[in-house]
């Protein structure tokens, strides 16, 4: 869906700013926020792109780097760092070669680290987009990978 | 221990998602009551009476907020659902919303009955996509049946709820940024006063409920305040959803009327410390919440006694550590992340967040300083408390001063 079909479908009120740049988003092959993009909301909406940059840029959701197709993003909030989400977070950097927040070269995946995701109860916890999983070790994350790559 | 599930009555009983089986279990009765049989005075008589609190972490009184917003002259007025959930070691708002969102939007409507609200907004965090998808399909579902929209059980009372989802932001679930963040804009806390039942969404007056406690609603209204007010102990009336997690062997949430037992919560809901290891510390409320020791385990869970206590009861979250887990590390993820999700917008707790930070990581390295170190962490804390703007600045000093309080020493080996 390209940018004009999204903001059709959203009433020009500066309310709707957080839901459009949510779609905007995650209808983008590389998961951000592109320059264009923010100029054409900034329109849709009557702000300037200052406004929206500032917006896109407070909010840790959103991005403006190209991602990877798949994003892993690990808790490391008190609860999962109890449950040794450090150690997590070394696994699956070593698996993939990369360091927190980089992008394999082949665009596959992206690392990143979150404030609580809501799922203490099954710390140490990571999503892969929009799907989540709990009771962490390095065993059932090479069984996720191998699934992925 | 039996449960006593009112806010969680329905979970496990039916999909999330068929509208009829949520109606066959009793959801929209008390909306239908509320509507045919009462006046807004009577629905916002009955929450003070009640005596329900608010349930995402600070315990204001809700009766007062429906009976400020409601006394406020205004073409326009709004209800909010605060389904922001970021304390750290809290999920229980997710159940309510994955697997009975119609319940919730039950209780938004009665607030908006009893505020004169005809627009009800659901401010989620982004996060949370399944509850999102719940949400949406059950907004759409209870419109097209006439549970919400216009003109609801062929009354004049309009009522009509739409989501606005957050961007990973905990600050955001604080309620006057929340305002901000739903406006679409950069999440700074506003300066109160005005408070949101004067000046709140669009500067009309709103009401801002957490999900937890607008799911009592329904079984108020139902089941009458004096049930409802009759439960719990020592001065704090109902239930409450407690999260436990941690090092503990059923980590999970559970709702009991106020005044169980940490011990109880622990060990005959939570089943005992993991892995045969003994208690150590125990963080209630979450990041913005207070530690406490083996020595506190049968207080009972109301917010008076853990005040008495210096304790905060905050989210419900209850998080355990046993006897190997390293303290001073724990606090330093903590402080860590206070100064993660600090906006910046006023200085004590721009700085001081970081400032914080850094000396735990100092004293955790090990200083000959360490005595001093924390002595100025506590000065600065108390600081912050006192003239940060909201209260993610005010907060620091509660996990902090309580940690020195029960684990000094080992704060100061480490």
């Amino acid at each position: 869906m390209n940018i004009t079909d999204i903001l059709n479908k959203y009433k020009p009120e500066k309310d709707q700013l957080l839901m459009i740049l949510h779609e905007v988003q995650n209808t983008q092959i590389d998961h951000c926020i592109h320059q264009d993009d923010i100029i054409a909301i900034a329109k849709h909406l009557n702000l300037t792109k200052a406004q929206v940059f500032g917006v896109v840029n407070y909010y840790s959701m959103f991005h403006t780097k190209a991602r990877g197709k798949y994003i892993i993003t690990v808790c490391k909030s008190p609860v999962c760092h109890l449950k040794e989400a450090d150690s997590i977070i070394k696994h699956l950097e070593r698996s993939l070669g990369l360091k927190m927040g980089e992008t394999t070269k082949n665009s596959n995946f992206t690392l990143e680290h979150a404030e609580c995701l809501g799922r203490c109860d099954e710390a140490p916890v990571m999503s892969i987009n929009q799907n989540f999983h709990g009771h962490l070790d390095t065993q059932k994350i090479d069984n996720i990978l191998k699934k992925l790559k | 221990m039996q449960e006593t599930r009112i806010a969680l009555r329905n979970i496990g009983k039916y999909d999330g998602k068929t509208l009829n089986d949520a109606i066959e279990l009793g959801v929209f009765n008390a909306l239908g009551m509320t509507i045919k049989h009462f006046s807004n005075v009577d629905i916002i008589e009955s929450i003070i009476h009640s005596n329900l609190r608010g349930r995402g972490g600070a315990g204001f009184p809700t009766g007062l907020k429906l009976q400020y917003t409601a006394s406020e002259d205004s073409d326009q007025k709004y209800v909010i659902c605060n389904a922001d959930e970021g304390e750290p070691g809290t999920f229980k708002d997710r159940q309510i919303m994955e697997q009975d969102p119609y319940l919730l939007l039950e209780g938004m409507a009665i607030a908006g009955f009893a505020i004169g609200a005809d627009t009800g907004y659901i401010y989620i965090r982004g996060e949370y996509y399944k509850s999102i998808k719940r949400l949406q399909y059950a907004i759409d579902q209870a419109t097209e049946a006439g549970f919400l929209g216009n003109e609801i059980f062929e009354s004049d009372f309009n009522f009509h709820v739409e989501l606005r989802v957050g961007a990973g932001s905990y600050l955001c679930g604080e309620e006057l940024t929340l305002l901000e963040s739903l406006e679409g804009k950069r999440g700074h806390p506003r300066i109160k006063p005005p408070f949101p039942a004067q000046k709140g969404l669009f500067q009309k007056p709103t009401l801002v409920n957490n999900v937890e406690t607008l799911a009592h609603f329904p079984e108020i209204i139902s089941r009458g305040s004096d049930w409802y007010q009759s439960l719990g102990n020592n001065g704090s009336s109902g239930t409450k959803i407690f999260n436990l997690s941690g090092d503990i062997n059923k980590p999970g949430y559970y709702e009991f009327e106020f005044g169980i037992s940490l011990r109880e919560l622990i060990y005959e809901v939570g089943g005992g410390i993991s892995n045969e290891k003994k208690l150590k510390a125990i963080l209630l409320g979450g990041a913005a919440g207070t530690f406490v020791s083996e020595e506190q385990l049968d207080t009972p869970m109301d917010y008076d006694s853990l005040r008495h206590i210096g304790a905060t009861l905050g989210s419900g979250a209850v998080i355990v550590l046993h006897e190997d887990r390293d303290l001073g590390d724990f606090l330093e993820n903590i402080l860590r992340f206070f100064k993660h999700e600090s906006c910046g917008k006023c200085t004590p707790c721009r700085v001081g967040t970081t400032q914080l930070h850094s000396n735990m990581k100092k004293i955790n390295k090990g200083s000959s300083d360490n005595t001093n170190l924390l002595d100025k962490m506590l000065k600065e804390a108390n600081l912050m408390k006192a003239t940060s703007l909201c209260p993610l600045g005010q907060s620091p000093i509660m996990p902090l001063s309580t940690a020195v309080k029960y684990f000094k020493k080992e704060l100061l080996k480490a």
